[in-house]
């Protein structure tokens, strides 16, 4: 197709668009009018009856809580697939030397961004921690806490130390975690079933609003959640890692 | 709408617009995660908190380290493809 040919089909798909978005986005109510149901109702009980201050994590983790579970496991297959595509294959083999020396001149990293990495690491790790246990109190919650929790070790890779980031994070752990992750919050949804007979009813006690320990199940599924993502971002951070610095594919045609 | 709504949203149809602009896939992933940021500003400033802190690490540092790593990746093959044929 000539560059002609394809700026004209441009044109004629562009002023369609147009047309349809404008169509479309005169429709549209008033911003912020809200005309919904659910959110009003969300808004009334989220305090009241499940004891969460953050409404979101009470939707994610109680009142829709078998939604997360589904979102769960598509992360969770999401990453298999990764690991399964990425796996090592025949005609790959590691890169010969990887002793201690070597990640040096990989890293290329400056003392500077060394030392601030260095710094990182806690200010990451507490951070992540802080967001997942006070998911039902303030906005936050397994999932967000989860993903700045695995960019904890990546800081480490960050500091050009990637051989000590496998040693921080190995693989057998971080898929361990995944899965423990996964499989402790579908445990919270069969705790609801056998002690409260519905699954993913609320079975714990529910304390005070805003305090730590409050909300009832929510702070043990954002819990298994933060395991879960932070296992999950890990397993699909080290198998790119070790496809782009240890795994070195042979010649094609050759066999080594 | 405020103010601070109207920037974050400018600032998104302008970094949009700067990835797609940037040719070189380098440069295109950086550009890329402060694009990211801007997005972090919008839900942010859109009252969705939940939403930007996990945008915040993915769009900034997840999406970008796969991304340059993939790149490492391909640039490394078609390497030694060239010096193959060499």
């Amino acid at each position: 197709m000539s560059r002609r040919t394809r700026l004209l089909l441009f044109a004629i798909a562009a002023a369609g668009f147009g047309v349809v978005l404008v169509l479309g986005l005169s429709g549209l109510p008033a911003f912020g009018d809200y005309k919904g149901v659910y959110g009003n109702v969300i808004d009334g009980i989220g305090v009241t009856e499940r004891h969460a201050t953050d409404l979101v994590t009470a939707l994610n983790f109680d009142i829709r809580a078998f939604d997360t579970l589904g979102e769960e496991f598509i992360l969770f297959a999401s990453v298999l697939g990764v690991v399964l595509i990425l796996r090592q294959m025949r005609g790959e083999h590691d890169r010969p030397s990887q002793h201690e020396g070597d990640e040096h001149t990989f890293g290329g990293a400056s003392e500077a961004l060394r030392a601030l990495s260095l710094l990182l690491i806690p200010l990451i790790l507490a951070v992540g921690v802080y967001i997942v246990v006070h998911g039902q109190i303030t906005p936050g919650g397994g999932f967000q806490g989860g993903v700045v929790l695995a960019a904890g070790p990546l800081a480490v890779f960050l500091a050009g130390r990637y051989l000590r980031m496998k040693i921080v994070a190995p693989h057998t752990l971080v898929e361990l975690g995944e899965a423990a992750g996964a499989m402790g919050y579908a445990l919270v949804g069969m705790g609801g079933l056998v002690f409260a007979g519905v699954f993913f009813k609320n079975f714990l006690p529910l304390g005070t609003p805003g305090h730590l320990l409050s909300a009832g199940q929510m702070d043990v599924a954002s819990a298994a959640v933060g395991l879960e993502v932070s296992g999950a971002f890990l397993v699909a951070f080290s198998e790119f890692l070790d496809q782009a610095v240890a795994v070195q594919s042979s010649p094609s045609g050759s066999e080594e | 709408m405020t103010v601070l709504q109207i920037a974050a949203l400018a600032a998104v149809a302008i970094g949009g617009g700067a990835v797609v602009l940037a040719r070189d896939p380098l440069r295109q992933t950086l550009v890329l995660s402060v694009y990211g940021m801007a997005l972090v500003m919008v839900f942010f400033v859109f009252q969705a908190p939940d939403v930007a802190l996990s945008e915040i690490v993915v769009s900034t540092v997840g999406l970008p380290v796969m991304i340059l790593l993939a790149l490492r990746k391909v640039r490394e093959n078609e390497r030694e493809r060239q010096e193959e044929e060499e």
